[in-house]
């Protein structure tokens, strides 16, 4: 009982982050109806820029504590973000109203980029940090095993609530949330109407791009060490998480995130480690041949 | 006249609405048979369970063809078309890329592919492939004749205007053999004169004189344009919010006052709306 | 005069345009580039400043953008049609003559002057690409189903092969069927699930298919010895002579009383791949103009008329991909057997990225424009081989600019398979990609 409540936290605060990168993937699908492949590369831009972030300010001494989580959190969202622009300025605006393979292998294009950009820029060597969020309560006491809740995992717990919570006022209640709903609809009808669609699907980018940072912060001072190829397994899985949601839905990608979160750490707990992706990996599969449209998704209905 | 298709208590509910409420009707051999009624009667949904793309949730669709009765309403999609009913769409459906001839070909997938001993033999270069694809090829050509599009045969269909593109789906069609020929608003889209040809084409069909060698063929039509339907039809079945109000001849169907009142609204006398 | 009226508005634009590159670019690379995070003698991690670096990245980008538009505004005024429109028709057209150089080119290799063992293991490495390409070219291409999991069958050819040998110590001969029956057998077991999915789902699973074939390589490691791979794989003989470096009793140099070389391995391996190739063209060129293969684009097309006109488009989805995986098996164990030793790592999803990049960068359906996208690619890999741990990164970039350039891929048109005059290249703004 007390090893599975473990497992239950320990689930969630993975799955919050899956659940934060999925909603990019989401929206951009959504959006502009393509699976943006180097959105996983994004995230791990946003870890990197993170750790150098936190590298500078701590070394620099400037801040310590909550302050200094807020601050590299901040910087990393903000450079995350205009990688997210120029990712879709550079690859992804020219092929507009392409085919659509043409935008799907430029995304994977653009994936080899980026993280062979961070390797040459970066090292190919994992990059460990010393924990910066210590503690965190004993909930629990069962025999030896002690049910632990970090400050990491409130931090991440919390930190994600937050943001989800501004995202959804700024998707559901904001004249650019309407916008961006209105181009998901319709994308001609949207510019018909005088919403310039370029520059919301840039937004669209920036905001998901700003959330994989989010995401990229929190696996850095969760797990403390990163490697420029962390992108693409997370990516994959957090594309998984979007998919079983729902693709298009928002609270999909969220509840997909928590819920692929639960079964990895599951998976891993009870069954093997070794064998965690191929679960998460086969989920994706089932879900989709039995649940085409995901758990919170709209049924496409074919017109004849 | 014997019935080549039976339509018996059909029902089609989508979760709570009921787009088709127990229509019975019989379309029959060697006529032209037109479904009418105003936008949102279900002419489209029952076509499409007569064609096997929905389901129906009751009732039974039976194709009578070679002295025993095909049960539509069990077969899957592609079933149905080999039992011999074809299709056209209301949206043009062609194969943009190919050629229009390719597109005829595509019809005889069926009876090529049983010469290419399923493609294996093709491979090989065994089997009386060569000859079997000759007869396709002028098969083809006479429906490509027959619907004046020959000049045009190896244009890709998507590049023929929108009158030939309607003929281009009757001729692919026709390629199958069928038995019954389904179209989904044929007159859609076309000016007078080509709605003109298109009756002449479909009684030709009807009677057999389309093209060499070509057997009769019944025809069942959902249409709006009400001068190709009364000038062409034998036979009117006429639905409106799902059910069946009425069903005669056209000259029947003129006159019958429910049919009027369900194209004009009641209480409005216009009769000029229906002729 | 009025050259110069012109000129000048287009310099202000192009300026002001890279100066707006070229401050971005500064947000992008002061902390990606600028810092640079290296592990210190105590273990801990330290930054390390290259602002340099930042500022000579900053001019190549006002520069390249500077440069960029003022071609830009130079074409538009000029109104001359793109490069690319006039070398696209030439190189459709001259299909006919170029394809059958190449081939020549392909069986000439070995005893060109100057070819040497690196030029042939070169050659190799194309041509498996290129029969990766083909075979890919079938599913994607043809049928318009997208696949990103096409090296799992590239992978079970290999093991199969591979486990055959080693546990059951059949020859290559034997085994070169049965690597390629098995994974037509994965593909059918994989697409009779999956295939009434549509798009990018369809793509999504055949991703997660390949990762989980992988996986399993990876972590089964009784059966296939996990990462460490299965080495010493069995090479392959010529009609039972081997072709061993010392020669001997048995060996192919004995046999035809040649001295004993290493490069007739290489050059039968060579001919080996070259004709496995050729066979999975011939096939596919075949196929494409009898039923089985319009009815693939004709599915690629529209798949609801394809319904419509009695095809069923199930067992017509599962050939193609049966097929496509089937000339992946073939190329598998062909891999195996020139290696002489696998592992998972070879076979991850970058693999599967990378030959589906042949297909559309080569032109999807088009033969020709596959090979000679795997030419390019493959080839210009190789050649970049100095560029190290920047090769990737050229590679990714090249994929994206030839994407924008041409997202048709290089030969985009389509040929007839059959006609009553003569055949006319179909335009590819008319041929459909396929939503399956």
């Amino acid at each position: 009982m007390a090893y599975a409540l473990q497992q239950l936290i320990n689930g969630v605060s993975l799955g919050m982050i899956y659940g934060l990168i999925a909603i990019g993937y989401t929206m951009v699908y959504g959006i502009i109806g393509m699976i943006n492949f180097a959105h996983g590369d994004i995230f791990m831009i946003g870890a990197f820029l993170s750790l150098i972030g936190l590298l500078l300010i701590t070394s620099g001494g400037l801040l310590d504590g909550p302050g200094a989580i807020v601050l590299v959190l901040a910087l990393s969202m903000a450079f995350t973000a205009l990688y997210g622009w120029t990712v879709e300025r550079l690859a992804y605006r020219p092929l507009r109203g392409s085919f659509r393979l043409a935008p799907l292998i430029s995304a994977i294009g653009m994936s080899i980029v980026l993280q062979n950009y961070v390797q040459v820029s970066q090292g190919a060597r994992v990059k460990p940090i010393e924990p910066v969020v210590q503690g965190g309560f004993t909930i629990m006491q069962e025999g030896t095993f002690a049910v632990q809740l970090s400050t990491m995992q409130i931090l991440i717990i919390l930190t994600t609530l937050v943001i989800l919570a501004i995202f959804t006022w700024l998707v559901t209640r904001t004249r650019l949330g309407r916008a961006m709903r209105a181009c998901e609809q319709d994308r001609k009808m949207a510019s018909l109407l005088g919403i310039d669609t370029d520059r919301t699907i840039s937004i669209t980018f920036v905001i998901g791009a700003a959330l994989a940072a989010v995401a990229g912060t929190m696996y850095l001072l969760r797990y403390g060490v990163i490697d420029f190829y962390i992108g693409f397994l997370v990516g994959v899985k957090a594309f998984t998480a979007a998919v079983l949601g729902g693709i298009g839905s928002l609270p999909g990608a969220v509840l997909g995130g928590l819920l692929i979160g639960l079964i990895e750490t599951f998976w891993s707990a009870y069954f093997s480690v070794q064998y965690k992706d191929v679960a998460a990996f086969s989920i994706l599969i089932l879900t989709l041949v039995f649940m085409p449209t995901g758990l919170l998704g709209r049924a496409e209905v074919e017109k004849v | 006249m014997a019935p080549i298709l039976t339509v018996e208590s059909l029902t089609m509910r989508f979760g709570g609405l009921t787009a088709v409420k127990d229509v019975s009707f019989a379309a029959a051999q060697g006529a032209i048979t037109a479904v009418i009624g105003p936008n949102g009667a279900g002419k489209t949904t029952m076509f499409n369970c007569i064609t096997g793309f929905y389901r129906p949730t009751s009732g039974s669709l039976t194709l009578h063809h070679g002295g025993h009765g095909v049960a539509l309403h069990r077969l899957a999609g592609h079933r149905i078309a080999r039992a011999g009913v074809a299709r056209t769409f209301q949206n043009v459906r062609l194969f943009a890329g190919m050629t229009a001839l390719e597109n005829l070909l595509v019809a005889q997938h069926r009876t090529l592919m049983a010469s290419t001993g399923f493609g294996i033999g093709a491979v090989l270069g065994l089997s009386g492939y060569k000859a079997a694809e000759q007869a396709a090829i002028r098969r083809a050509s006479t429906w490509l004749e027959a619907c004046g599009l020959i000049d045009r045969a190896d244009d890709p269909a998507g590049s023929l205007p929108y009158g030939a593109q309607r003929r281009l789906e009757i001729a692919r069609a026709m390629c199958m053999e069928p038995v019954l020929l389904c179209l989904d608003e044929p007159a859609a889209g076309l000016n007078p004169r080509e709605s003109t040809a298109l009756g002449e084409l479909l009684r030709a069909i009807r009677d057999g004189t389309a093209a060499d060698g070509a057997p009769p063929c019944s025809i069942l039509l959902i249409e709006h344009d009400m001068g190709v339907v009364m000038g062409i039809s034998d036979h009117i079945v006429v639905l409106d919010h799902g059910g069946k109000i009425a069903d005669g001849t056209p000259a029947a169907i003129r006159a019958d006052d429910k049919v009027i009142a369900a194209y004009l609204g009641e209480g409005d006398e216009d009769e000029d709306g229906v002729a | 005069m009025s050259l110069a009226r012109t000129r000048r508005p287009a310099l202000g634009v192009a300026l002001r345009d890279a100066g707006l590159a070229a401050l971005i670019a500064a947000g992008l690379f002061l902390p990606m580039v600028g810092l640079r995070t290296d592990v210190g003698p105590t273990g801990a991690l330290f930054l390390r400043t290259r602002w340099t670096d930042v500022l000579l990245l900053m001019l190549v980008v006002f520069a390249g953008r500077f440069l960029v538009r003022l071609w830009q505004e130079w074409k538009t005024e000029r109104r001359a049609p793109g490069f690319s429109q006039r070398i696209a028709g030439p190189l459709s057209r001259s299909g006919r003559f170029v394809a059958p150089v190449f081939l020549l080119l392909a069986v000439l290799l070995p005893v060109l002057p100057g070819v040497g063992r690196y030029e042939l293991d070169l050659g190799i490495l194309v041509l498996t690409y290129v029969m990766l390409g083909w075979g890919l070219n079938i599913v994607v291409g043809l049928a318009g189903l997208l696949d990103l999991g096409y090296v799992a069958f590239y992978a079970v050819g290999a093991y199969s092969y591979a486990l055959l040998a080693q546990y059951f110590g059949l020859s290559f001969w034997i085994c070169l069927p049965l690597a390629g029956l098995l994974a037509a057998f994965w593909g059918i077991l994989l697409g009779f699930p999956v295939l009434r999915l549509r798009g990018d789902y369809l793509a999504i699973v055949t991703l997660g298919f390949g990762e989980i074939i992988r996986l399993v390589l990876l972590n089964w490691v009784t059966l296939t010895g996990g990462p460490n791979g299965i080495s010493g794989i069995a090479r392959p003989t010529f009609f039972g002579l081997t072709f061993t470096v010392g020669g001997g009793p048995g060996s192919f140099a004995e046999f035809f009383g040649l001295e004993p070389s290493p490069t007739h391995r290489v050059v039968f391996l060579y001919y080996l791949i070259l004709a496995l190739a050729l066979l999975t063209n011939w096939v596919t060129l075949r196929l494409r103009r009898q039923p089985l293969g319009r009815a693939w684009e004709a599915m690629r097309e529209d798949e609801i008329a394809c319904r419509s006109l009695g095809i069923n488009i199930t067992t017509t989805k599962l050939t193609a991909f049966a097929l496509g995986a089937m000339f992946g098996g073939f190329a598998g164990a062909f891999f195996a057997t020139r290696q002489a030793f696998i592992s998972p790592e070879s076979f991850t999803f970058i693999e599967s990225a990378i030959i589906l990049a042949i297909v559309v960068l080569g032109g999807l359906g088009s033969q020709l424009g596959v090979a000679v996208a795997a030419l390019v690619l493959i080839g210009g890999f190789e050649v970049f081989r100095d560029l190290q741990e920047w090769r990737m990164l050229v590679f990714g970039g090249a994929m994206v600019l030839i994407m924008i350039w041409k997202p048709r891929g290089l030969v985009g048109s389509r040929t007839p398979t059959v006609a009553l005059g003569e055949k006319r290249a179909i335009s590819a703004s008319m041929v459909a990609e396929g939503r399956g």
